[in-house]
């Protein structure tokens, strides 16, 4: 079971260290540092490092690496999952999960961390019971708790501990009672240089927001249940239900949660929503290459494309570029060879455009690769695999609610090679 | 105070107010004033003091000097205070075991609270408390917990037995807690049946010998119960539980399929990896012709391809798993090639092992797509990654016939982009690509010539030497390409150097008037101007026999080479079955039985059962940690016997070689070849092969391919070795399960045995039948009581050049009637160089004759080719049963009954153990201790014995503290038995 755990800033710095069980020495995050030293990128250390006698399984959040130290065979994804709920936990408590907000509130965060595992095993992992347990802070509740003794840890039982819906608490109250959904895809597409897809995927997913009051039995049914074979469920589902009559039924959580995430597979016909007209090209000889780039609608059903972003790692042989943009802004990093552009909304009749020329460093050769093209894209109102829910539904309580579902579609890792 | 005035400041400031204030120093010395501060009498400041000490110890500084003052703090109903003093406890009571005993008081106080939360906070942090001396005390709070009516506190005080186990296992035992920790599987509340399984899989990993989590169709049906209402936690410890179970048969498989399915939606990735391995084992049960098999196949793949769009870090390991499972069964993800093309942004580590799987899973089908990504990845930035892409298109071409065409050329397209180390990669696989289509493709032989000055990687150079070698005829200037390599030979690394000396022979063979000066030139220098023994030989052998008989010599060299295989680095059947079982744990994702590397305090047992039909890995002779001679070759095999071997096997064998006759060692082999020339040579060709197999570890024929490789072109890593993650590693592991052919056998050996008796001390094997006297069968073996079973364990070695079949045993009457129960289990032909083990039950039911010496066994082994006969000694420890623990009153009267003059006195020399663990050690063996008397700093153990024919031996063993000699006296009605007793705790103690 998980052993301890170290918090590592991006400076390679230990800042935080929790014990579940005896001490481990810190010099075990040595093989760690190592492993830090030998990766070329920071997001490339391997998830999972062996020494001589643990294991260190290390995930990298906001800038922060969460390194758990193991001695005996446990599955990693378990060690994983936990690490990524801590992460969740403190965002959840804090606002942001910085190295800042921890030491800022490093009593808080080791009081949760002793809650979330006894002896390795995971104990409350849930928001709402962590919070019924440990009140997150607030600046008004520190000086409260300070002027008049109060402290900020929970005297009680959380109600849902032991309960069958452990993920809600008892006692909700709202006096404006409302359910919000959102239906949130996101695209992850590799297109070739000629424009032909490779593959397309779906990654969607349904977060919702439930201020209910009581215990509301909800049931959520889709005009086209049919497109979610490969789901994921918020453990409140009931799985039975869903198997025999495609009708999601549910006692949610209170607050923000996700309901499920679904995968449409690469099998299936996906619509991308924008094209990429490129022309890169470098001569032998000459330091300078030629840029050009047209972004164009394709398959949006009508609405716009906004929030569009164009990113691009340049070969390392690139000096610097002048390009000129038909709309928004772009910039150019020389160090990072990054190029980015920012496109904003892509208007039909007059298709956002970027070009100009590259210059290569004098003497260097034609650079061997072609860069890869990033987009990112936002499109309202429209799920693009086609989903929609029909109707919602609430049992057990007697008041009306107010309902709200809204759609999106994203750019996940939407690339684009040339 | 200042700190105090500071926080009244920022309060009039209006600051934010936050934990970082904690760390703020003063200068008079930060101990001396949290002492005040926690000796205050106002609660507050107590609670502030506290924090910080809290908060100081977060970053790893040492506020151990504080613990007086912090724990008296802890008699407060202030319930945030409580938690931090426990938190401080928890960290510092193992180094100040004194002071930690205050504490006792307040749990015990603690654990009858009448809030829950304050009971379960008690009884939770008690047992981390990690101080031996206190632990007495905590028993009875946690027994009343384990009680309780919450069942929050249940579940808390459930994993507080395991605490207090790791930390004295005696006492958990002593105190029945394992037996109301098992009573909890059947709990009410599913959070406590989890919380229990998981308690128990974790003592039972540390602790083998009980039967702890025994997994009943009742047991399997709570638990299926509760998996479906506990938290996602939970779940992960009730699916691995469940994969250890073994079904009945396959409808009860099929029902446990059916339960477990839902948890592939689950939305936590270890929950849906966890069900993945259930499903994957308890499948094999099913009929293939089911329906629901089907179904069950259909239904694995989309979880599977969604953990793939999770986080990098899940990917990895999903990518780990998924590429056994496309091993094991590719027809699941068989249509899913798409979604493991390679982001150019995903981490390094997820594009090497999308790139490893896509490889296992092309096929004619595919083959299109997956060369055009593959190109496409040739051209990225990262070295590693686009030496692995060009790698792969050379699996592609051998993998896939249809394809290959294509693939040469899109490797000609790389090579055309002149960049060094794509150049060097692709050459390296074309050659692979030339031994598989031989004669084909032999037209770009110009183009890769042009690239020759440009070739700086050993690997790349070697590579291109053995096609100029391999295809001399058809190059016109081949001796010039040679000779312009031997200009710097002795800066050339062995590779290298090995692989010129065999093309530039291979040359002469070809064209022998242009180039006999580069010959003799190649030859002095690798026999005259080397210290490199591997090259000397090699030279050696060439030159006597290129001058004695140049004919005999191009059979030799020339002959025609075996083809490679089609998949490469595939692991190896058995492991890969135990590897199934591991799906989702550190296993599953290193490649490796969990034995090979996981150390843990204890180390893990294998889970297994012992002899199931025809498998039996090496068995515990490896897990005792012996290194049984199964399972040194691999190690100890020396570079130069390898390569001279390969040599030897890879030039000489196919065309002569017919008739094995194994005798001479490689050594002998190769000294007659230097020492009596060629005649000798000859005429110990097919001898020597057989003395290759002598060195040679026993691997099977996945191996093969790499050996072969390796003898060309001079023990370079092959293609294979460079594009799997652990071939390095595997010959170690193969070396220690080498067993083939168990099969699904295998499978369910491994799951069902958690808890496997294996206290006992198993010698390591040792060789029973040489091979000489055993017409090329090796035979070496060890005797085992597991579970009360007395097993052989064998190990078969063909070391002949035929196939052998028809395995059967039979022992001679023997002095305590050991007999086999049941046929020698040998399922599959062993073909030439495999190895196989095999465990053999025995009962001591058979025809019984006295021997001389008493525990010898005479053994007759048949098979296809005749009959051996071997003999071998057994431990008499064998023979010890579990029930031989005598009862007190009758042991004495049975001592005094004996007479005198059968007692044996022995002196045990050397042992460096106390009593108890001495003790224990014995009681391993079924040497139970009876009772224990302390004489004047004497330990006096009385010990009772029981042999499987009823025979009692009693035993008195003085072991005087500092003494490393222990006196032995045993008494028993047939004397003759005490000698071979007192070898068996010899034995015992000294392992």
């Amino acid at each position: 079971m998980i052993h301890s755990l170290f918090l590592v800033n991006a400076s390679g710095d230990i800042f935080l260290e929790k014990h579940w069980k005896s001490v481990v020495s810190r010099s075990v995050c040595d093989y760690f540092f190592e492993a830090l030293e030998r990766a070329t990128e920071p997001e490339n250390v391997p998830p999972v490092i062996p020494t001589p006698h643990h294991f260190l399984i290390n995930v990298l959040r906001h800038r922060i690496y969460f390194v758990a130290v193991i001695q005996s065979e446990v599955p990693p994804l378990f060690v994983i999952e936990f690490l990524h709920r801590v992460v969740d936990t403190f965002q959840d408590y804090f606002g942001v999960c910085t190295e800042a907000a921890i030491k800022d509130n490093v009593v808080v965060v080791y009081e949760l961390l002793e809650e979330m595992l006894d002896n390795g095993f995971p104990l409350a992992t849930e928001s709402n019971i962590l919070k019924e347990l440990i009140k997150p802070p607030t600046i008004l509740r520190t000086v409260v708790n300070t002027i008049t003794g109060s402290t900020n840890v929970g005297e009680q039982l959380p109600t849902g501990q032991l309960s069958v819906v452990p993920w809600r608490r008892t006692g909700v109250k709202y006096t404006n009672n409302e359910a919000y959904f959102d239906v949130v895809e996101e695209i992850d597409a590799i297109i070739d240089k000629s424009g032909s897809t490779i593959t397309a995927e779906i990654q969607g997913v349904i977060d919702a927001c439930v201020k209910l009051t009581g215990m509301p039995d909800l049931t959520l049914s889709f005009m086209n249940p049919r497109l979610l074979d490969d789901v994921s469920f918020h453990p409140c589902v009931r799985f039975k239900r869903w198997e025999a009559e495609r009708i999601l039924s549910f006692i949610p959580p209170d607050g923000n949660f996700r309901l499920l995430s679904y995968h449409v597979s690469s099998q299936n016909l996906v619509a991308i929503p924008v094209y990429v007209k490129h022309n890169i090209s470098f001569r032998e000889g000459s330091s300078q290459g030629r840029f050009e780039l047209t972004l164009g609608p394709k398959q949006t059903m009508g609405k716009a494309v906004e929030s569009v972003l164009v990113s691009s790692q340049l070969p390392r042989g690139v000096l610097n570029a002048s390009l000129s943009p038909s709309q928004g802004t772009y910039t150019f990093d020389p160090v990072t060879k990054l190029l980015s552009w920012d496109v904003g909304k892509i208007n039909p009749q007059k298709l956002p455009s970027l070009k100009g020329s590259v210059s290569l460093q004098t003497g260097a050769s034609k650079p061997d690769e072609n860069p890869t093209i990033n987009i990112q894209f936002k499109i309202q109102q429209l799920a693009i695999s086609g989903l929609k829910v029909n109707r919602l539904d609430m049992y057990g309580e007697k008041y009306k609610p107010f309902k709200g579902i809204k759609y999106m579609t994203k750019a996940g890792k939407f690339q684009v090679r040339t | 105070m200042e700190w105090a005035s500071q926080l009244c400041e920022n309060r009039g400031l209006g600051s934010k107010m936050t934990d970082s204030k904690y760390f703020t120093t003063t200068k008079k010395g930060e101990i001396f004033e949290l002492k005040a501060e926690l000796n205050s009498d106002k609660k507050e400041k107590k609670k502030e003091a506290v924090k910080k000490v809290i908060a100081s110890m977060t970053v790893g500084k040492d506020v151990s000097a504080l613990f007086p003052d912090v724990v008296n703090c802890m008699q407060t109903d202030n319930l945030e205070l409580k938690k931090l003093v426990y938190l401080y406890l928890m960290n510092y009571a193992k180094s100040q075991p004194d002071m930690a005993i205050m504490a006792v008081n307040t749990f015990v106080k603690d654990c009858e609270d009448p809030n829950p939360l304050i009971r379960a906070l008690a009884v939770r942090t008690m047992g981390c408390i990690r101080v031996d001396k206190i632990t007495e005390y905590l028993c009875e709070p946690l027994r009343k917990c384990l009680k309780d009516e919450d069942p929050y506190v249940r579940k808390t005080a459930a994993v507080c037995v395991a605490k207090l186990h790791d930390i004295n296992a005696q006492l958990v035992e002593d105190q029945g807690f394992l037996d109301t920790l098992k009573d909890l599987i059947s709990d009410s509340n599913p959070m406590v049946v989890a919380n229990a399984v998981a308690a128990l899989s974790e003592i039972a990993e540390s602790h083998p010998n009980s039967n702890l989590l025994d997994l009943n169709p009742q047991t399997i049906n709570k638990l299926l119960t509760a998996l479906n209402e506990c938290t996602e936690w939970g779940q992960i410890f009730i699916l691995d539980c469940l994969a250890n179970y073994m079904p009945r048969d396959d409808r009860e498989s099929q029902s446990i399929c059916e339960r477990v399915t839902p948890r592939l939606s689950h939305a936590n990735s270890a929950v849906v990896l966890s069900a993945v391995k259930v499903l994957m084992k308890f499948m094999e049960m099913l009929p293939k012709d089911l329906d629901y098999y089907g179904t069950l196949l259909k239904k694995l793949a989309p979880p599977l391809v969604t953990l793939l769009s999770a986080e990098p870090e899940l990917q990895y390991v999903a990518l780990r798993n998924i590429n056994l499972i496309v091993q094991k069964r590719p027809e699941i993800l068989k249509h899913e090639m798409k979604v493991f093309f390679v982001k150019y942004n995903d981490p390094i580590y997820v594009k090497l092992e999308k790139l490893d799987i896509m490889i296992r899973l092309a096929s004619q089908a595919n083959i299109a797509q997956v060369l055009a990504e593959l190109k496409e990845y040739a051209t990225e930035v990262d070295v590693d990654f686009v030496r692995k892409a060009v790698r792969a298109i050379g699996r592609c071409a051998i993998k896939v016939e249809q394809s290959a065409e294509r693939c040469v050329s899109t490797l000609l397209d790389l090579i055309q982009t002149k960049v060094n180390y794509v150049v060097q990669e692709a050459i390296v696989v074309i050659k692979d690509i030339f031994r598989k289509y031989p004669n084909k493709y032999e037209s770009v032989i110009a183009t890769l010539c042009e690239n020759l000055d440009s070739l700086d990687e050993p690997e790349a150079r070697a590579a291109m030497i053995w096609i100029v070698g391999e295809y001399a005829e058809r190059i016109d200037n081949a001796d010039e390409l040679l000779e312009s390599f031997l200009e710097g030979f002795h800066d050339e690394s062995t590779q290298v150097q090995l692989q010129l000396l065999t093309a530039i022979v291979k040359l002469f063979l070809k064209k022998p008037t242009e180039t006999q000066e580069l010959v003799q030139q190649v030859l002095s220098l690798a026999t005259q101007d080397s210290d490199n023994p591997d090259l000397r030989d090699r030279g050696y052998i060439y030159w006597r026999l290129l001058s004695t008989d140049p004919v005999a010599a191009k059979e030799v060299v020339l002959a025609e080479k075996p083809l490679i295989s089609e998949e490469t680095d595939l692991i190896e059947p058995t492991l890969l079955e135990e590897l199934i079982c591991h799906i989702g744990t550190l296993a599953s994702v290193y490649h490796k039985p969990p034995s090979a590397f996981v150390e843990g305090s204890r180390g893990v047992q294998h889970k297994r059962i012992p002899a199931r039909a025809g498998s039996g890995e090496s068995a515990e002779s490896s897990d005792v940690g012996q290194s049984g001679p199964s399972e040194a070759p691999p190690a100890v095999i020396p570079s130069q016997g390898d390569l001279l071997g390969d040599l030897l096997n890879l030039d000489l064998a196919p065309p002569t070689a017919t008739v094995p006759s194994v005798q001479p060692s490689m050594q002998m082999g190769a000294m007659d070849l230097l020492g009596g020339g060629l005649d000798s040579l000859m005429g110990d060709d097919s001898d020597t092969p057989g003395g290759r197999t002598e060195v040679q570890s026993p691997q099977p024929s996945s191996d093969y391919r790499e050996r072969e490789l390796g003898g060309d072109i001079g023990g370079s890593p092959s293609m294979g070795a460079g594009l799997g993650a652990a071939p390095a590693a595997m010959p170690a592991s193969l070396g220690a399960a080498p067993a083939v052919g168990g099969g699904l056998g295998d499978l369910f050996d491994l799951g069902g045995g958690v808890g496997m008796p294996t206290g006992s001390y198993v010698a390591p094997k040792t060789v029973w039948l040489l091979a000489m006297k055993g017409k090329g069968l090796e035979i070496s073996g060890t005797f085992a009581r597991r579970g009360g079973i007395i097993q052989m364990d064998l190990t078969l070695t063909n070391k002949a050049m035929s196939v052998m079949t028809d395995f059967a045993i039979q022992f001679n009457r023997n002095s305590f009637g050991l007999a086999p129960a049941g046929p020698l289990q040998v399922l599959t032909p062993l073909s030439p160089n495999q190895t196989i083990d095999v465990s053999l039950p025995l009962s001591t039911s058979g025809p019984v004759m006295k021997m001389e010496p008493l525990n010898n066994l005479q053994v007759a082994v048949k098979n296809n080719i005749d009959v051996f006969y071997f003999s071998c000694q057994y431990p008499l420890s064998l023979l010890f049963v579990e029930d031989g623990k005598m009862d007190r009153q009758v042991f004495l009267a049975t001592w005094k009954d004996i007479p005198n003059e059968n007692e044996a006195h022995f002196q045990i020399k050397d042992i460096h153990l106390n009593s108890d663990v001495a003790s224990n050690k014995l009681q391993g063996s079924n040497i139970f201790t009876i009772a224990k008397r302390t004489v004047e700093g004497q330990d006096m153990l009385y010990q009772s014995v029981k042999l499987t024919n009823g025979i009692w031996v009693l035993a008195e063993m003085r072991i005087q503290t500092g003494n490393p000699n222990y006196t032995l006296s045993i008494r028993c009605r047939a004397p003759e038995v005490c000698q071979f007793v007192y070898l068996c705790y010899e034995l015992v103690l000294k392992n």
